[in-house]
């Protein structure tokens, strides 16, 4: 047995029976739990004094007595919590960072295999810093909308929000994600390997709003988008794609963006790599040509094997991946599985899923469990019965443009391996004879 | 016919609110003020928006070795332990099996290189150098990835005609492959 951590954070010898993984049982009672550490908090709550202090509620949750029966002693009174609710405290998925040299210039991940529907949790959201998580009043933020405009403008964050807003959903996908996998084998779970995607509900004004009250000029082809982060960090994003659905938003799922998604403002745009949604966002300046930054050279390009680099790959090809069951889970026994996963395309809609449960020799579709909306994830799911022979486990989409997700040979004979970004081949889950599930490369 | 009538219907529901909404657009926001952008600027290739100053390699000597070799290497080799990244070498190693990216052997413009420094670093202290020292912590670096002379200095003119070794290696990025477009038959 495997003793990585896994996605919660418990170790695999903790828990022989994970998320989902009782045959005989409906899968969604299971969801999100992690019955280690579940337990864990149960004893802490029943008495040893030792172990009350070093139990800790997990992250967005605050710790309480547990009652033998709920049903005989009154429950907690209204707003104890001050007013903002927070999460069960058996319920412990977090984000984990990935091992760089500094904690400011770094990245978070998502831990896909325990989300429930479509929407990522603001707290759960990945992250990608490259100046730290600056803290902001918006009283004195203004965005500064400049260059190739007839009226240059500064806009409150009072005045952006009494404009028409759009309320969309749309995934933000890191154009580093499953980085690791480009020269074999590496990451151990679905988190690692796939975690800088996330979906939420944005909320703001559409840059096509803000247009109209600067007045374009009409040679303005590229726009300068700067954050207010220690990084300032700046792309150029083509004028067509922030006039077709280039979005200012300040709200995510209901409430303000969270600190480390850009509070209070921050560029959104639909199915582009994420680090083009800068952060922050203090500053539009309007050009007829690309800026040419740091970030959109000498990071964020895509080397080939000749050597040459691919600079603007804006778009994020379709994308999926099997999230249940997924590397360092464990199928207790044969019997009936649900595979579940996400599917994503940076250029529309997604059009269909297959799943193949021999490592692509044959594909069956998979059911689309949400509707598919443009540049948004969705929910794929399957019935597998699982006769306890090694299989390998994949999924592969296409979106409404024709586009495909690509075998890993065909996508290293179009790219080779120095790419960095933009690695979105099919990923394969092996099981083998005792269930256990392995990230594997066929 | 009623295709046209629909269209002619909905054409006015949507023209009404448009032009109200183009009308009210002019009072959107505030003018900028003279003060409201200082400090922040973008560089972009071509140099015309490069800003007064300049520096030489030698004064750029002086100052990487305060400000950036901590992290950068007294070489410019970088240091993996603090993150800073190698700066110089890598010539020609872009289509081998270890491609060495640096702004000797990747970086396109050498505007660039005046336009993040200038934005972000040092790191422990970003936004703090002045545009003379910009110019010449910039002369340093590309005068020890060989590309500028040792007695070299670099002002908006004289970065804006620096030639970078890589400078075209890049394709353009808006070309689709349509091997991603080979559908649902070719199972």
């Amino acid at each position: 047995m495997q003793t990585n951590a896994g996605p919660s954070g418990a170790t695999a010898d903790e828990c022989d029976c994970r998320d989902g993984m009782r045959p005989d049982l409906p899968r969604r009672a299971f969801l999100g739990r992690t019955v280690g550490a579940g337990a864990g908090f149960l004893a802490a709550s029943v008495g040893v004094a030792a172990a009350q202090e070093a139990a800790k509620a997990p992250p967005g949750a605050v710790l309480y007595d547990v009652p033998a029966d709920p049903t005989k002693e009154m429950g907690r009174a209204l707003l104890e919590d001050g007013g903002y609710g927070t999460r069960s405290q058996f319920e412990t998925e977090v984000r984990i960072k990935e091992d760089n040299p500094t904690d400011t210039t770094s990245w978070t991940f998502t831990p896909l295999a325990a989300m429930l529907g479509n929407l990522t949790p603001s707290g759960l959201h990945f992250e990608r810093h490259h100046g730290g998580i600056p803290t902001i009043d918006p009283t004195h933020h203004n965005l500064f909308v400049h260059g190739m405009v007839a009226e240059a403008k500064k806009f409150s964050m009072a005045d952006l929000k009494a404009l028409p807003s759009v309320t969309r959903k749309h995934f933000i996908e890191c154009s580093g994600n499953t980085l690791t996998e480009w020269k074999g084998v590496t990451a151990k779970n679905v988190q690692r390997t796939h975690g800088l995607l996330s979906t939420s509900e944005w909320t703001g004004v559409l840059f096509s709003t803000l247009a109209r009250a600067v007045n374009l000029d009409p040679q303005a082809d590229w726009v300068l988008a700067e954050g207010a982060d220690a990084a300032v960090m700046t792309r150029s994003i083509p004028m067509d794609k922030l006039m077709r659905d280039g979005m200012i938003v300040y709200g995510q799922n209901g409430e303000a963006l969270r600190p480390e998604q850009g509070y209070p403002l921050r560029l959104l745009l639909p199915g582009y790599e994420g680090n083009t949604h800068i952060k922050w966002l203090r500053r539009l300046q309007v050009s007829d040509k690309p800026f040419m930054t740091r970030e959109e050279t000498s990071k964020y390009s895509d080397l080939y094997s000749d050597g040459r680099a691919k600079l603007f790959t804006l778009e994020m090809d379709p994308k999926s991946v099997i999230t249940f069951p997924s590397g360092e889970m464990k199928l207790p026994k044969p019997g009936h599985y649900e595979i579940t996963g996400f599917a994503w395309t940076g250029r529309g809609r997604v059009q269909a899923v297959d799943i193949s449960t021999d490592g692509g020799k044959t594909w069956a579709p998979a059911r689309l469990d949400t509707q598919p909306e443009p540049q948004c994830t969705v929910r794929f799911s399957f019935p597998w019965h699982w006769d306890g022979s090694e299989a390998v486990l994949q999924s592969r989409c296409w979106d409404e443009t024709g586009a495909r997700q690509l075998t890993r040979g065909d996508l290293i004979e179009m790219r080779g391996v120095n790419s960095v970004y933009h690695y979105n081949a099919i990923q394969s889950w092996a099981v083998d004879a005792a269930g256990e599930v392995t990230n594997v490369q066929v | 016919m009623f295709r046209f009538d629909a269209f002619a219907i909905c054409a006015c529901l949507a023209l009404a609110p448009l032009s109200a909404l183009a009308e009210g657009a002019e009072s959107w926001g505030s003018p900028i003020g003279p003060d409201d952008l200082k400090g922040m600027a973008a560089y972009a290739p071509g140099g015309g928006d490069l800003p007064a100053g300049s520096g030489t390699v030698a004064q750029g000597r002086d100052l990487y070795g305060e400000r950036c070799a901590h992290c950068h290497g007294e070489e410019l080799e970088g240091i993996p332990e603090t993150g800073g990244a190698k700066l110089v070498g890598g010539r020609g190693s872009l289509a081998s099996d270890k491609p060495v990216k640096t702004v000797e052997s990747y970086w396109p413009h050498a505007e660039t290189l005046f336009d993040y420094v200038k934005r972000a670093m040092p790191f422990d202290d970003p936004g703090s150098l002045t545009d003379d020292e910009v110019y010449a912590i910039s002369a340093f670096i590309l005068n020890r990835g060989g590309i500028l002379p040792e007695d070299a200095a670099l002002d908006a003119g004289a970065l804006a005609q620096v030639k970078m070794p890589n400078a075209d290696g890049f394709y353009p990025g808006d070309t689709y492959d349509l091997r991603l477009s080979w559908g649902r038959a070719d199972n």
